[in-house]
C-alpha cells in the first residue's frame, strides 16, 4: 500500500450527515444486510468497498429509499438524514430522492437527447427560470462530468447512442445537475478510462466542499485516493468503517486486510 | 395412388433416411461420433430432407399444375365463342370438374362401372338424372360438350395421377440413395442441413410476400378494368353514391371515404385512451394479484365474435345513444349513427390496444424508471416522461394496428351505422364504410362485368392504399420520435 498517494484527512469537526442504525435488508427470505451501523459526516467523501455481492449497493440503495422499488425487498433498522428518520411514514420519497441523488452501477440514460437527459431533474423541480438558466445547468454539470467537450457539438443526439463510459458520466451529470445534498455514486468509474476517471475523482473531491458523498467502489486505489472514509462490508455486515488512511494502513478487523492486500473477494 | 397414400410412403421414406444416412455415419465413424463432421443426427435429418423435401415441392408443383394444362388441353373442345371471355371460361370449366367429379363418385359408389362412366352418352338419357341418384347436384342438363371433355378430363387425370405416383416416388427413393452415398465422416451434413433450412426461412418470407403482390396485382387488373367503364375522376371526386344496377350509377368514393374515416376516428377516440390507460394502470400500478385478474378478463373482450358486438350495437347502444344524446340535442332520432358504431368498434378495439402497450411498456427497462425515480421524480412523472415515451414507437404501432382494424371492421358498422352513404358532420347520422360497401355491391348478381360490381375492386384498392398510407405514416411517426433504450 505503501505506493499510494493518500490525500490529506480533514474529517475532525464534520457533523453527521447520515446515521444508520441496524439496518437489515431482505430480499423475500434472503438476507442481503446484517445489522449495519454507520454514520456518514457531511462534506466528506465516504468510499464502500467490499467483494461483490457483500452488499455495497444495497445499503447505498437504502439511503434513497431506492429499494421501496423493489418488491421483494424489505429494509429495517433505521437511518436518519438530518435527525429525520427517511423511514417515516411521513417522509415523502420523492422528496427524499431530489435531496439524496444517485449514480447507478449501469449506465442507464434514458433514450432522450442528452441535453434532455441532463436537463430532466431540473425541469422537474423547477430549478431554473428560464431557458438560459436552464442552458447553463446544464453546462455546467457536463462539465462537471467531464463530460462537455466530448459533446457540446451533439446536445442534441440521444443519450443512448453515447459509449459506456460516456454514459455513464452523462448519468453523473444528470445526478449533479439536480444539486442534490448527498450523492450516492455506485461504481461511477467502472467502465471509464484511466484519464475520465481522473477528472471524475476531480469531481468527487469538488463536490466535497457542498455535499457529502458516498462512492462504492472496486479499485482500492481509488477509495484511497478520493475517500477521507471507508467501510468495508463483507457478506452482508459491514466489518470495519474508519478514516480511509487508517483502513489501508492499519486494518483492525483480519479479514479488512485480508481484502485490501487481496487476499479475499 | 392418392395423394394421401404418396404422402405417407415419402414418409416412410424420409424417416428411413433418416435412420440409414445416421446408421452409416456413425458405422464409418467406428461409433464414436466425436470423429464425425456434424452430429450424427444431422446426418439422419439430411438423408430425411433429401428423401422428402425434392419429391413433395415436385408433387405439390405437379399438382397445381396438372389442372391448369388439363384445362388448356380441353380448350380446343369447345368452340371459340364459348370461352372467349373469362367468366364464361371459368364457368364452363367448373361445369365439367363438377360433372368430372359427379362421375368419380357415381363410379366410387357402384352407380356405374369405369366403361359406363367412359363411354356414357347424353343420347341414352339425363345425365344429370343419373348423377342425381348418387347425391351429385348439378345445376343444369349436361351438355355433349361439356359430358365429353368430363370424361376426357378424367382420363387426363388417371393418367396425370400415374405419372405424379411414378415421379414422387423416383424423387424420393433417388434422394435417399444419393444421400446414402453421400453420407461420409467427412461430409459436412450440418451445414447443408442449414442451408435447407434457411432457403425453408427464405421461401416462407417469399411465400408471404408473392402473396401481398398477388393480391395487389388481381385488385390492380379488376381496377383498371372499372375504370375504362367508370370515370376515374367520378370515382374519386364525386359527391353521391348511388349505384343502380339498371345503369346510371354514381360511384362517388367520397362518402364512403368519409364515413370510414369518420367510425373510425370516433372508435379511436374511444379505444386509444381508454386502451392505454388501462395498459399504464396494469403495467405500472396494479398488484400482480390484480393484474392476473383484470388483464384476462380485458382479454375476453377479444374473444366475442364481431356479430355478438353488432348485435350490443343494434339493440342497446344504437337506441341508447338516441333517446338520450340524439333526440334531445336535437340531432335526428336515427339508431343506426357514427357513434353507435364508432363506439362499439372503439371498444372492440380496448383489449387490443391494452393487451400490446401493456407488454409494451413492462418491456422498457426497470434501470430506466429507477434513473427517473433517483432523480426525485414522482412515479407519473417517470411513466409520463420516461416510460411512454421510450414505448412510444411500440405504442403507435399498436395504435395503427388498431386503426386499421377499425378502417375494416364490417359487421359492427352494418349492424350500427347503417348502409346510407352519407356526407354529413353530424355524427348521429347513419352513415356507411367502404368494406360495407364492398360487401353489398357483392351480394347477389355477381358477374364481373358491370361497373357497379367491378367498383367492388377499386373500393377495395382504395382502402389497401389508405391503410398502407397510415403504415407509411405511422413509421415516419416512429422514426421521428424514435427513443432507443438497450
Ligand atoms: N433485486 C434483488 N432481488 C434479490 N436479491 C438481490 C437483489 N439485489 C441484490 N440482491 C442480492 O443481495 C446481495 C447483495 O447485492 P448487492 O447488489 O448489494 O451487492 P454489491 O455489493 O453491490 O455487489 P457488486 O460489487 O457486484 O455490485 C447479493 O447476494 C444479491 O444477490
Ligand atoms: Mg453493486
Amino acid at each position: 500500500m505503501d505506493d499510494m498517494r493518500l490525500v490529506e484527512r480533514d474529517v475532525n469537526q464534520l457533523h453527521s450527515k447520515i446515521e444508520a442504525k441496524g439496518v437489515q435488508v431482505y430480499y423475500g427470505e434472503k438476507q442481503a444486510l446484517k445489522d449495519v451501523d454507520v454514520s456518514i459526516l457531511d462534506r466528506t467523501v465516504t468510499a464502500f468497498i467490499g467483494p461483490s455481492g457483500c452488499g455495497k449497493s444495497t445499503f447505498l440503495r437504502c439511503l434513497n429509499r431506492m429499494n421501496d422499488t423493489v418488491a421483494s425487498a424489505r429494509v429495517m433498522g433505521s437511518i436518519q438524514i438530518d435527525g429525520e428518520d427517511i423511514y417515516d411514514a411521513r417522509v415523502d420519497p420523492v422528496q427524499l430522492r431530489a435531496k439524496v441523488g444517485m449514480v447507478f452501477q449501469k449506465p442507464n440514460p434514458f433514450p432522450k437527447s442528452i441535453y434532455d437527459n441532463v436537463a430532466y431533474g431540473p425541469k422537474i423541480h423547477g430549478l431554473a427560470t428560464g431557458k438560459a438558466e436552464l442552458d447553463a445547468i446544464v453546462e455546467s454539470s457536463l462539465r462537471k462530468a467531464a463530460l462537455w467537450n466530448e459533446v457540446k457539438d451533439r446536445l442534441d443526439a440521444s443519450g443512448t447512442g453515447l459509449s459506456g463510459g460516456q454514459q455513464q458520466r452523462l448519468c453523473i451529470a444528470r445526478a449533479v445537475a439536480t444539486s442534490p445534498e448527498v450523492l450516492l455514486m455506485d461504481e461511477p468509474c467502472s467502465a471509464l478510462d484511466p484519464i475520465a476517471t481522473a477528472q471524475v475523482e476531480e469531481l468527487i473531491d469538488e463536490l466535497r466542499s457542498q455535499f457529502s458523498v458516498v462512492i462504492v467502489t472496486h479499485s482500492m486505489q481509488q477509495a484511497a485516493r478520493v475517500s477521507q472514509k471507508t467501510a468495508f462490508f463483507h457478506l452482508g455486515s459491514l466489518v470495519e468503517y474508519g478514516e480511509t488512511g487508517q483502513i489501508f494502513t492499519s486494518p483492525k478487523d483480519p479479514r479488512t486486510e485480508a481484502y485490501i492486500t487481496g487476499r479475499i473477494g | 395412388m392418392s395423394v394421401f397414400l404418396l404422402l405417407a410412403i415419402v414418409a416412410i421414406l424420409s424417416v428411413a433416411g433418416f435412420v440409414l444416412c445416421r446408421q452409416r455415419a456413425l458405422k464409418q465413424a467406428g461409433g464414436t461420433a466425436r470423429n464425425l463432421h456434424s452430429l450424427p443426427n444431422y446426418y439422419g435429418w439430411f438423408g430425411f430432407i433429401m428423401a422428402s423435401v425434392p419429391a413433395v415441392l415436385v408433387l405439390a408443383v405437379w399438382m397445381i399444375g396438372q389442372p391448369l394444362f388439363i384445362e388448356r388441353q380441353l380448350s380446343g373442345f369447345f368452340p371459340a365463342e364459348m370461352i372467349e371471355d373469362d367468366a364464361a371460361r371459368t364457368l364452363l370449366f367448373a361445369d365439367v370438374r363438377r360433372v368430372a367429379s359427379g362421375l368419380d363418385v357415381a363410379v366410387a359408389q357402384g352407380a356405374l362401372t369405369e366403361d359406363e362412366a367412359n363411354n356414357i352418352r347424353t343420347e341414352f338419357g339425363s345425365v344429370r338424372d343419373r348423377l342425381a341418384t348418387v347425391g351429385v347436384a348439378l345445376g343444369s342438363e349436361v351438355t355433349p360438350p361439356v359430358l365429353q371433355a368430363a370424361q376426357d378430363y378424367r382420363e387426363m387425370s388417371r393418367v396425370g395421377a400415374v405419372g405424379r405416383t411414378i415421379l414422387t416416388f423416383v424423387l424420393s427413393i433417388g434422394g435417399l440413395i444419393l444421400a446414402i452415398r453421400a453420407t461420409n465422416p467427412e461430409f459436412r451434413a450440418r451445414n447443408r442441413v442449414e442451408q435447407v433450412v434457411l432457403a425453408l426461412l427464405i421461401l416462407s418470407s417469399t411465400i408471404a410476400i408473392l402473396t401481398t403482390v398477388g393480391i395487389v396485382l388481381s385488385m390492380l387488373t379488376e381496377s383498371l378494368r372499372f375504370f375504362t367503364m367508370y370515370p376515374a375522376a367520378d370515382f374519386f371526386f364525386s359527391l353521391t353514391w348511388s349505384p343502380n344496377f339498371r345503369g346510371n350509377s354514381e360511384l362517388g368514393l367520397l362518402p364512403l371515404l368519409w364515413g370510414t374515416l369518420y367510425i373510425s376516428f370516433v372508435s379511436m377516440l374511444v379505444a386509444v385512451p381508454i386502451g392505454l390507460f388501462s395498459a399504464i394502470y396494469l403495467a405500472e400500478y396494479a398488484s400482480n394479484r390484480v393484474r392476473s385478474i383484470v388483464k384476462p378478463l380485458i382479454e375476453v373482450i377479444a374473444g366475442i365474435p364481431t356479430v355478438v358486438f353488432g348485435l350490443f350495437a343494434l339493440v342497446t347502444v344504437g337506441p341508447f345513444l338516441r333517446d338520450y344524446f340524439a333526440q334531445p340535442l336535437g340531432l335526428g332520432n336515427s339508431g343506426s349513427s357514427v357513434m353507435t358504431a364508432g363506439i362499439v368498434i372503439g371498444i372492440l378495439n380496448i383489449p387490443f390496444i391494452s393487451s400490446l402497450a401493456d407488454d409494451i411498456i413492462n418491456a422498457v427497462p426497470q434501470s430506466m424508471r429507477d434513473g427517473s425515480l433517483g432523480l426525485g421524480a414522482t412515479k407519473s412523472e417517470t411513466i409520463r416522461k420516461v416510460v411512454l415515451p421510450a414505448a412510444l414507437p411500440g405504442i403507435m404501432g399498436a395504435v395503427l394496428m388498431a386503426a386499421s382494424r377499425a378502417i375494416g371492421e364490417t359487421m359492427i358498422v352494418t349492424m350500427g351505422a347503417g348502409a346510407a352513404a352519407r356526407l354529413d358532420l353530424n355524427p348521429f347520422q347513419a352513415m356507411t364504410t367502404i368494406t360495407v360497401k364492398i360487401v353489398s355491391q357483392l351480394t347477389g348478381d355477381t358477374e364481373f362485368n358491370s361497373p357497379e360490381t367491378l367498383v367492388a375492386f377499386a373500393l377495395g384498392m382504395s382502402l389497401f392504399v389508405i391503410t398502407l398510407a397510415l403504415n407509411i405514416l405511422a413509421l415516419i411517426i416512429v422514426r421521428k420520435y424514435r427513443e432507443q433504450y438497450e
